[in-house]
């Protein structure tokens, strides 16, 4: 068995980030809250945003899930505050698993990218599928 | 294939020397997944290749010598499930490429004859998603209306609320013998006599029953049971539907095409005889000619001392893991499960215990299991899920019971 100090995959900062997520919770009027479900194990994670002047003003995320998707959203939402949404549009699924900074495995991906696609389908309307194709 | 089965009485099995026929153990793995998927002896995997590598050719067509083979051994597979589920005739076994293509024919062939608009299913919270979607597809294009009967705290049918709508006469009811994702074991052979006893047409889903408890179609008394091979040592690609003669005749084609017709002239056709009319195409011969292998298997061992092996090697893991803090375990007590538990880990999702297992080669499922709505009946999005069979001993447990004491112990 593993120790924690060659453990890898459940790293100190991604544990912080599942037990002490940031930005969780619900914004009151967003201007845009979106949900996508991981229909492998019904996790669910949504995302309100509150968005002036083209810029992610503030952001919260909810919802249920692992280590790996509740860390993922936790860091987005992170980087997110305060970023024209232009510049959101940018981040790709290599930034959000480099965010991660952990080797994850075909069968978890989905996880660590379901926050990824909360915020192309939600913020700028991209379809559903289309984020599929593009995994 | 003598030694396997211990004893006179052939109530134990003898797991080490079974597990000499599995060669993907000696990869080290602890394989608690068999409700998923089994693993395959090398008599099946052997049969299958013997047929590739002595026999190859396709079935009921060819006049030389290796075709009629090929289509003696595939055919002879019919019989020996006939025999393992006690059909009376091979007339009423469908090869089928699993259990969901099994309800799906039934949905398909004999539904869309029989469900008429306003008419009642009847189905259970505890039912696969194969056993739902297909009649959820019916009713809506039939406008008939699904109930389905709940569970209790021990995930156990609520049999009072089964009764009363069987007092609203269901066209079919559709229910599992054993639940995939609880363990649950129905009191099928009751349930049945009732649903009959209301005039409804019955389907039994035999997948996670046939491979651990076996059965008696007759003395069941349902009208249809399905069940997959690769459940119960075959292949993937192998699958059963069981159907009473007399609805199988008046059932048209699921699928059309060669092999199961009789003869075909532009004006029209006229269908083959059972079982063939309801198998189209080129089957999926090394397959069925590997589930006949399967069978033979676990006839040697028989399934009373199969049951008995899981009955024990549950019991052991049940204990193991009620005594883990912060452990919560769904489903029926011991006595009244079949080889499955499915529990939840406080503050620990149950993908990241089946990452840290997988790691210890624990291989554990995580998810919903094809179950959403019980999930939902549960109150959780997911549970990680072991699970039983003929090869599993009590070591693979115990190492089950390290990997979530390890996942505890990270996240803390």
């Amino acid at each position: 068995m593993s120790s924690a100090a060659d453990d890898q995959f459940y790293r100190e900062y991604i544990l912080d980030h599942y037990k002490n997520p940031r930005n969780f919770g619900r914004l009151e009027n967003p201007d845009i809250s979106h949900e996508e479900d991981n229909p492998l194990c019904g996790d669910v994670i949504g995302m309100d945003f509150r968005v002036k002047e083209g810029v992610i003003e503030d952001i919260r995320f909810h919802g249920r899930g692992c280590a790996i998707s509740q860390a993922s959203a936790s860091l987005l939402t992170e980087r997110l505050k305060g970023l024209p949404l232009e510049e959101a549009k940018k981040i790709n699924k290599a930034d959000v698993l480099g965010e991660l900074g952990i080797d994850i495995s075909p069968a978890r991906i989905k996880c660590a990218l379901l926050s990824l696609k909360v915020l192309k389908v939600g913020a700028y309307g991209l379809a559903g599928d289309a984020m599929d194709e593009e995994e | 294939m003598a030694g396997r089965a211990q004893g006179a009485s052939k109530l134990s099995l003898d797991v080490a020397t079974i597990r000499k026929d599995f060669p993907i153990f000696k990869s080290g793995i602890a394989y608690l997944d068999s409700a998923n998927t089994s693993q395959r002896p090398r008599q099946v995997t052997g049969a299958m290749m013997e047929y590739f590598e002595k026999y190859n050719s396709n079935i009921h067509r060819a006049a030389y010598r290796i075709a009629e083979e090929a289509t003696v051994r595939y055919e002879a597979t019919r019989e020996k499930v006939r025999a393992f589920i006690n059909a009376a005739s091979t007339k009423e076994i469908i090869y089928t490429r699993g259990t969901t293509e099994a309800i799906n024919l039934v949905a398909y062939s004999w539904g869309r004859k029989n469900i008429k608009q306003g008419d009642m299913i009847v189905l259970t919270v505890l039912e696969h998603h194969s056993n739902i979607v297909p009649w959820q597809i019916l009713a809506a294009e039939r406008e008939a209306t699904i109930e389905y009967v709940d569970i209790d705290e021990r995930g156990e049918l609520l049999q009072d609320q089964f009764r009363a709508l069987l007092e609203r006469s269901p066209k079919l009811v559709a229910f599992g013998q054993v639940s995939n994702a609880l363990g649950t074991i129905n009191p099928a052979t009751e349930m049945v006599a009732a649903a009959k006893a209301a005039g409804a047409t019955v389907l039994v889903d035999g997948a996670q029953g046939a491979p651990h408890q076996g059965v008696d179609v007759r003395a069941l008394g349902c009208d249809f049971y399905a069940f997959s091979g690769h459940k119960m040592l075959g292949p993937t690609g192998a699958g059963i539907l069981y159907g009473r003669r007399e609805l199988l005749e008046a059932m048209d084609p699921f699928m059309s095409g060669g092999d199961m017709i009789k003869t075909v002239r532009l004006e029209g056709t006229t269908y083959h005889d059972l079982p063939w009319k309801f198998e189209a195409g080129t089957q999926a011969i090394a397959e069925m000619i590997g589930l006949g292998a399967a069978i033979d298997y676990l006839s040697e061992l028989g399934m009373e001392a199969i049951r008995s092996h899981e009955r024990e090697i549950t019991e052991y893991a049940y204990e193991a893991l009620s005594e883990i803090d912060g452990l919560t375990v769904y489903g029926p007590p011991p006595s009244r499960r079949a080889g499955v538990i499915s529990f939840a880990l406080e503050g620990i999702h149950p993908h990241d215990l089946a990452t840290i297992a997988d790691r210890d080669q624990v291989c554990l499922r995580a998810g919903h299991h094809c179950a959403m709505p019980l999930m939902t009946r549960l109150g959780v999005a997911a549970t990680a899920r072991a699970s039983f069979y003929i090869y599993s001993q009590k070591d693979e447990v115990d190492r089950l019971v390290g990997s979530i004491k390890e996942a505890q112990r990270i996240f803390k």
